[in-house]
């Protein structure tokens, strides 16, 4: 019993990755109703970044804003740059230019980083607590992704600039109208979901280990969840996200064994859209003609 | 319906007279060029030329779907993985010929192609890219799977041979190998052809443009578009069990999730939608990651990403685009 219950809280402790994840999925597709391809390699890339300032000596939470702010703007200069030009093009193009990002990012990654599986260090008490029943590391990866969940729906919640964005991407040509910079704020939508992924990634890579590949699974198991919670809702992916991970650990543990770990993801993914396309928390999708 | 009434008229007036005479010219360039490495490319150079006919090949399939039919496909690979373990379990565990392997391959691969096809009809767009992405992710770790390792080999794989020319030709295996893959990759380019310029090749299409209006025009989307998936999974899968032939050998690392990334760039790369785009397509993916290799040994994906991008932005319609436009001002 009690080892089910610590596949439970360490199936939460990687759901919370999963769940930032999505809601950068999530973000990103409310915005600009694309889904980014290269989120996992650019959080992955973001990652060595913030090992690079580590070991050059900055204190951890430094390196951590640090990052997050110059994936920010690795986010933004992204959109200016490859996908605004491309904005009318069809969605094979965008899919395309996702594919180029993809295998630029993560080559590049192991161009400039090596290819060798590298320790990231964790910034929590190392060690289990609660008599077992959950590491240090699980605990503070939870909490941080809490709160990083908590302050995005205040900021789209309360903050004008998060009401423009909202308005941008519901309705583009009315935003327009009222004064909000359409474009801007969706290069501010490529750089919060960049800076979002960066935190996954370093909250992640003290479990599986840095390595140029590291978020090609998670990617998968974050659209699961996006798609399980709706994929316009990012509450719901956060919970979605959250689920995932329990699903994925059990499953896991108890039904499949590791080596189908991703299978499982395919599952759910194949699953929600055969059951229940529009997710658990998602609208169903009317269109006029 | 309009569009049967029209369609046979417009394609008449866009056919030259007597198209044969035309391009008999064009064509018999083309049978030179194809035959020509037999004679003269050592063993090496004809196994990557043969290799980039099976490239084709898969690519046209690729294109069928994702290029006339819109339905964006990222997991192309894994129909190709399948259809090179279709072929490999048969010659190793049931000792069948090799030619018996192709047709099965593509009758299987199009069956797992139309239950795939058939969620994915839900699946608009990126969607289906994702789902089809994660299938390419799944398979290699489903051919590793314990429970299957009695046909598949798990992680050792699986090894055939290469068949000896037939009627006591005097070819090698790998010139009797080139000239079997050009022969078939010529038969399904010119049956992918026809089937485009049918009515059917028309309705996939209108599918494509708008939806909506081409089943207000009576064309069942829904059969189209599973039907679509499954004859484009079968192209490949046939694709896939001439690679295993070819390479003589399938293990699951070699049908990773890069294999259908290598199929999307190609098809981008020799043009989206053309017929003969994907020839161009499967002559890139073999031999730019060499060259690429050569300019920087340590990044060649960063350069096969970067060519990616700049064909989007320069040029869309990919090298069979170019010809296109080079032809038309040729002709004006």
């Amino acid at each position: 019993m009690n080892g089910f219950l610590h596949q439970v809280i360490a199936g939460i402790a990687t759901g919370g990755i999963y769940a930032s994840v999505a809601l950068a999925l999530v973000m990103i597709y409310q915005a600009t109703h694309h889904v980014n391809f290269a989120q996992g390699e650019m959080a992955t890339f973001s990652t060595y970044i913030a090992l690079t300032l580590v070991q050059a000596g900055w204190p951890f939470w430094l390196a951590f804003v640090a990052t997050i702010g110059i994936s920010f703007c690795i986010g933004v200069l992204i959109e200016r740059v490859l996908m605004r030009p491309m904005d009318k093009a069809p969605v094979l193009t965008h899919v395309g230019l996702f594919i180029g990002l993809v295998l630029v990012i993560s080559n590049l990654t192991g161009w400039v980083f090596d290819y060798t599986v590298k320790p990231f260090p964790s910034p929590f008490h190392d060690g289990p607590l609660f008599g077992g029943l959950v590491t240090g590391h699980e605990l503070g990866s939870t909490a941080v992704t809490l709160v990083v969940l908590g302050l995005v729906y205040l900021f789209f919640r309360y903050t004008r600039l998060g009401l423009a964005m909202r308005a941008a991407a519901f309705n583009p040509a009315s935003a327009r109208l009222v004064g909000v910079r359409v474009g801007w704020m969706l290069a501010l939508g490529w750089g919060l979901a960049s800076g979002i992924g960066a935190i996954a990634g370093i909250m992640v890579a003290p479990v599986v280990f840095l390595e140029p590949n590291m978020m090609l699974g998670i990617l998968l198991y974050a659209f699961a969840g996006a798609l399980l919670g709706g994929i316009d809702n990012p509450g719901g992916a956060v919970i979605g996200g959250f689920a995932v991970g329990v699903i994925e650990n059990l499953g896991g543990t108890y039904v499949v064994g590791t080596e189908l770990k991703l299978t499982m993801a395919l599952v759910i993914i194949i699953g929600v859209l055969l059951v229940r396309p529009a997710g658990l928390f998602g609208r169903v999708v009317l269109s006029r003609v | 319906m309009a569009s049967e009434t029209t369609t046979p008229t417009v394609l008449a007036s866009a056919r030259p007279a007597r198209p044969a005479l035309r391009y008999a010219g064009l064509l018999w360039a083309i049978g030179i060029a194809l035959l020509l490495p037999l004679f003269t490319a050592e063993s090496y150079r004809l196994f990557q030329l043969t290799l980039a006919a099976i490239y084709a090949i898969a690519i046209l399939g690729l294109n069928l779907v994702t290029g006339y039919n819109g339905q964006i496909s990222l997991g192309h690979g894994a129909f190709y993985a399948v259809g090179a373990y279709v072929a490999a379990i048969m010659m190793d565990k049931f000792g069948l010929p090799y030619w018996s392997t192709l047709p099965s391959a593509a009758v299987v691969c199009g069956l797992v192609g139309y239950g795939i096809g058939f969620p994915a009809l839900r699946l608009g767009g990126l969607y289906l890219a994702l789902t089809t992405f994660s299938l390419a992710v799944a398979v290699p770790q489903i051919l590793k799977y314990k429970g299957i390792e009695e046909w598949t080999g798990g992680v050792q794989g699986v090894l055939v041979f290469k068949p000896d020319a037939p009627f006591g030709l005097p070819l090698s295996n790998d010139q009797y190998l080139y000239l079997l893959t050009v022969a078939i990759a010529l038969g399904v380019f010119l049956l992918a052809r026809n089937l485009m310029a049918s009515r059917i090749g028309r309705a996939i299409m209108a599918i494509r443009d708008h939806g909506l209006a081409a089943e207000a025009m009576g064309m069942d989307a829904a059969r189209l578009k599973t039907s679509t998936f499954a004859v484009s999974a079968g192209i490949t899968g046939l694709a896939g069990a001439l690679s295993a032939i070819a390479v003589e050998f399938v293990s699951p690392d070699s049908f990773q999730v890069a294999l259908s990334i290598t199929l999307f760039v190609g098809m981008v790369v020799g043009g989206v939608a053309s017929i003969i785009g994907p020839a161009f397509g499967g002559l890139f993916v073999v031999f730019v990651p060499n060259l690429a290799e050569e300019v920087s040994k340590a990044a060649p994906g960063v350069i096969y990403g970067i060519i990616l991008i700049a064909f989007l932005f320069v040029l869309p319609g990919g090298v069979a685009g170019l010809l296109r436009r080079l032809a038309a001002r040729l002709h004006r």
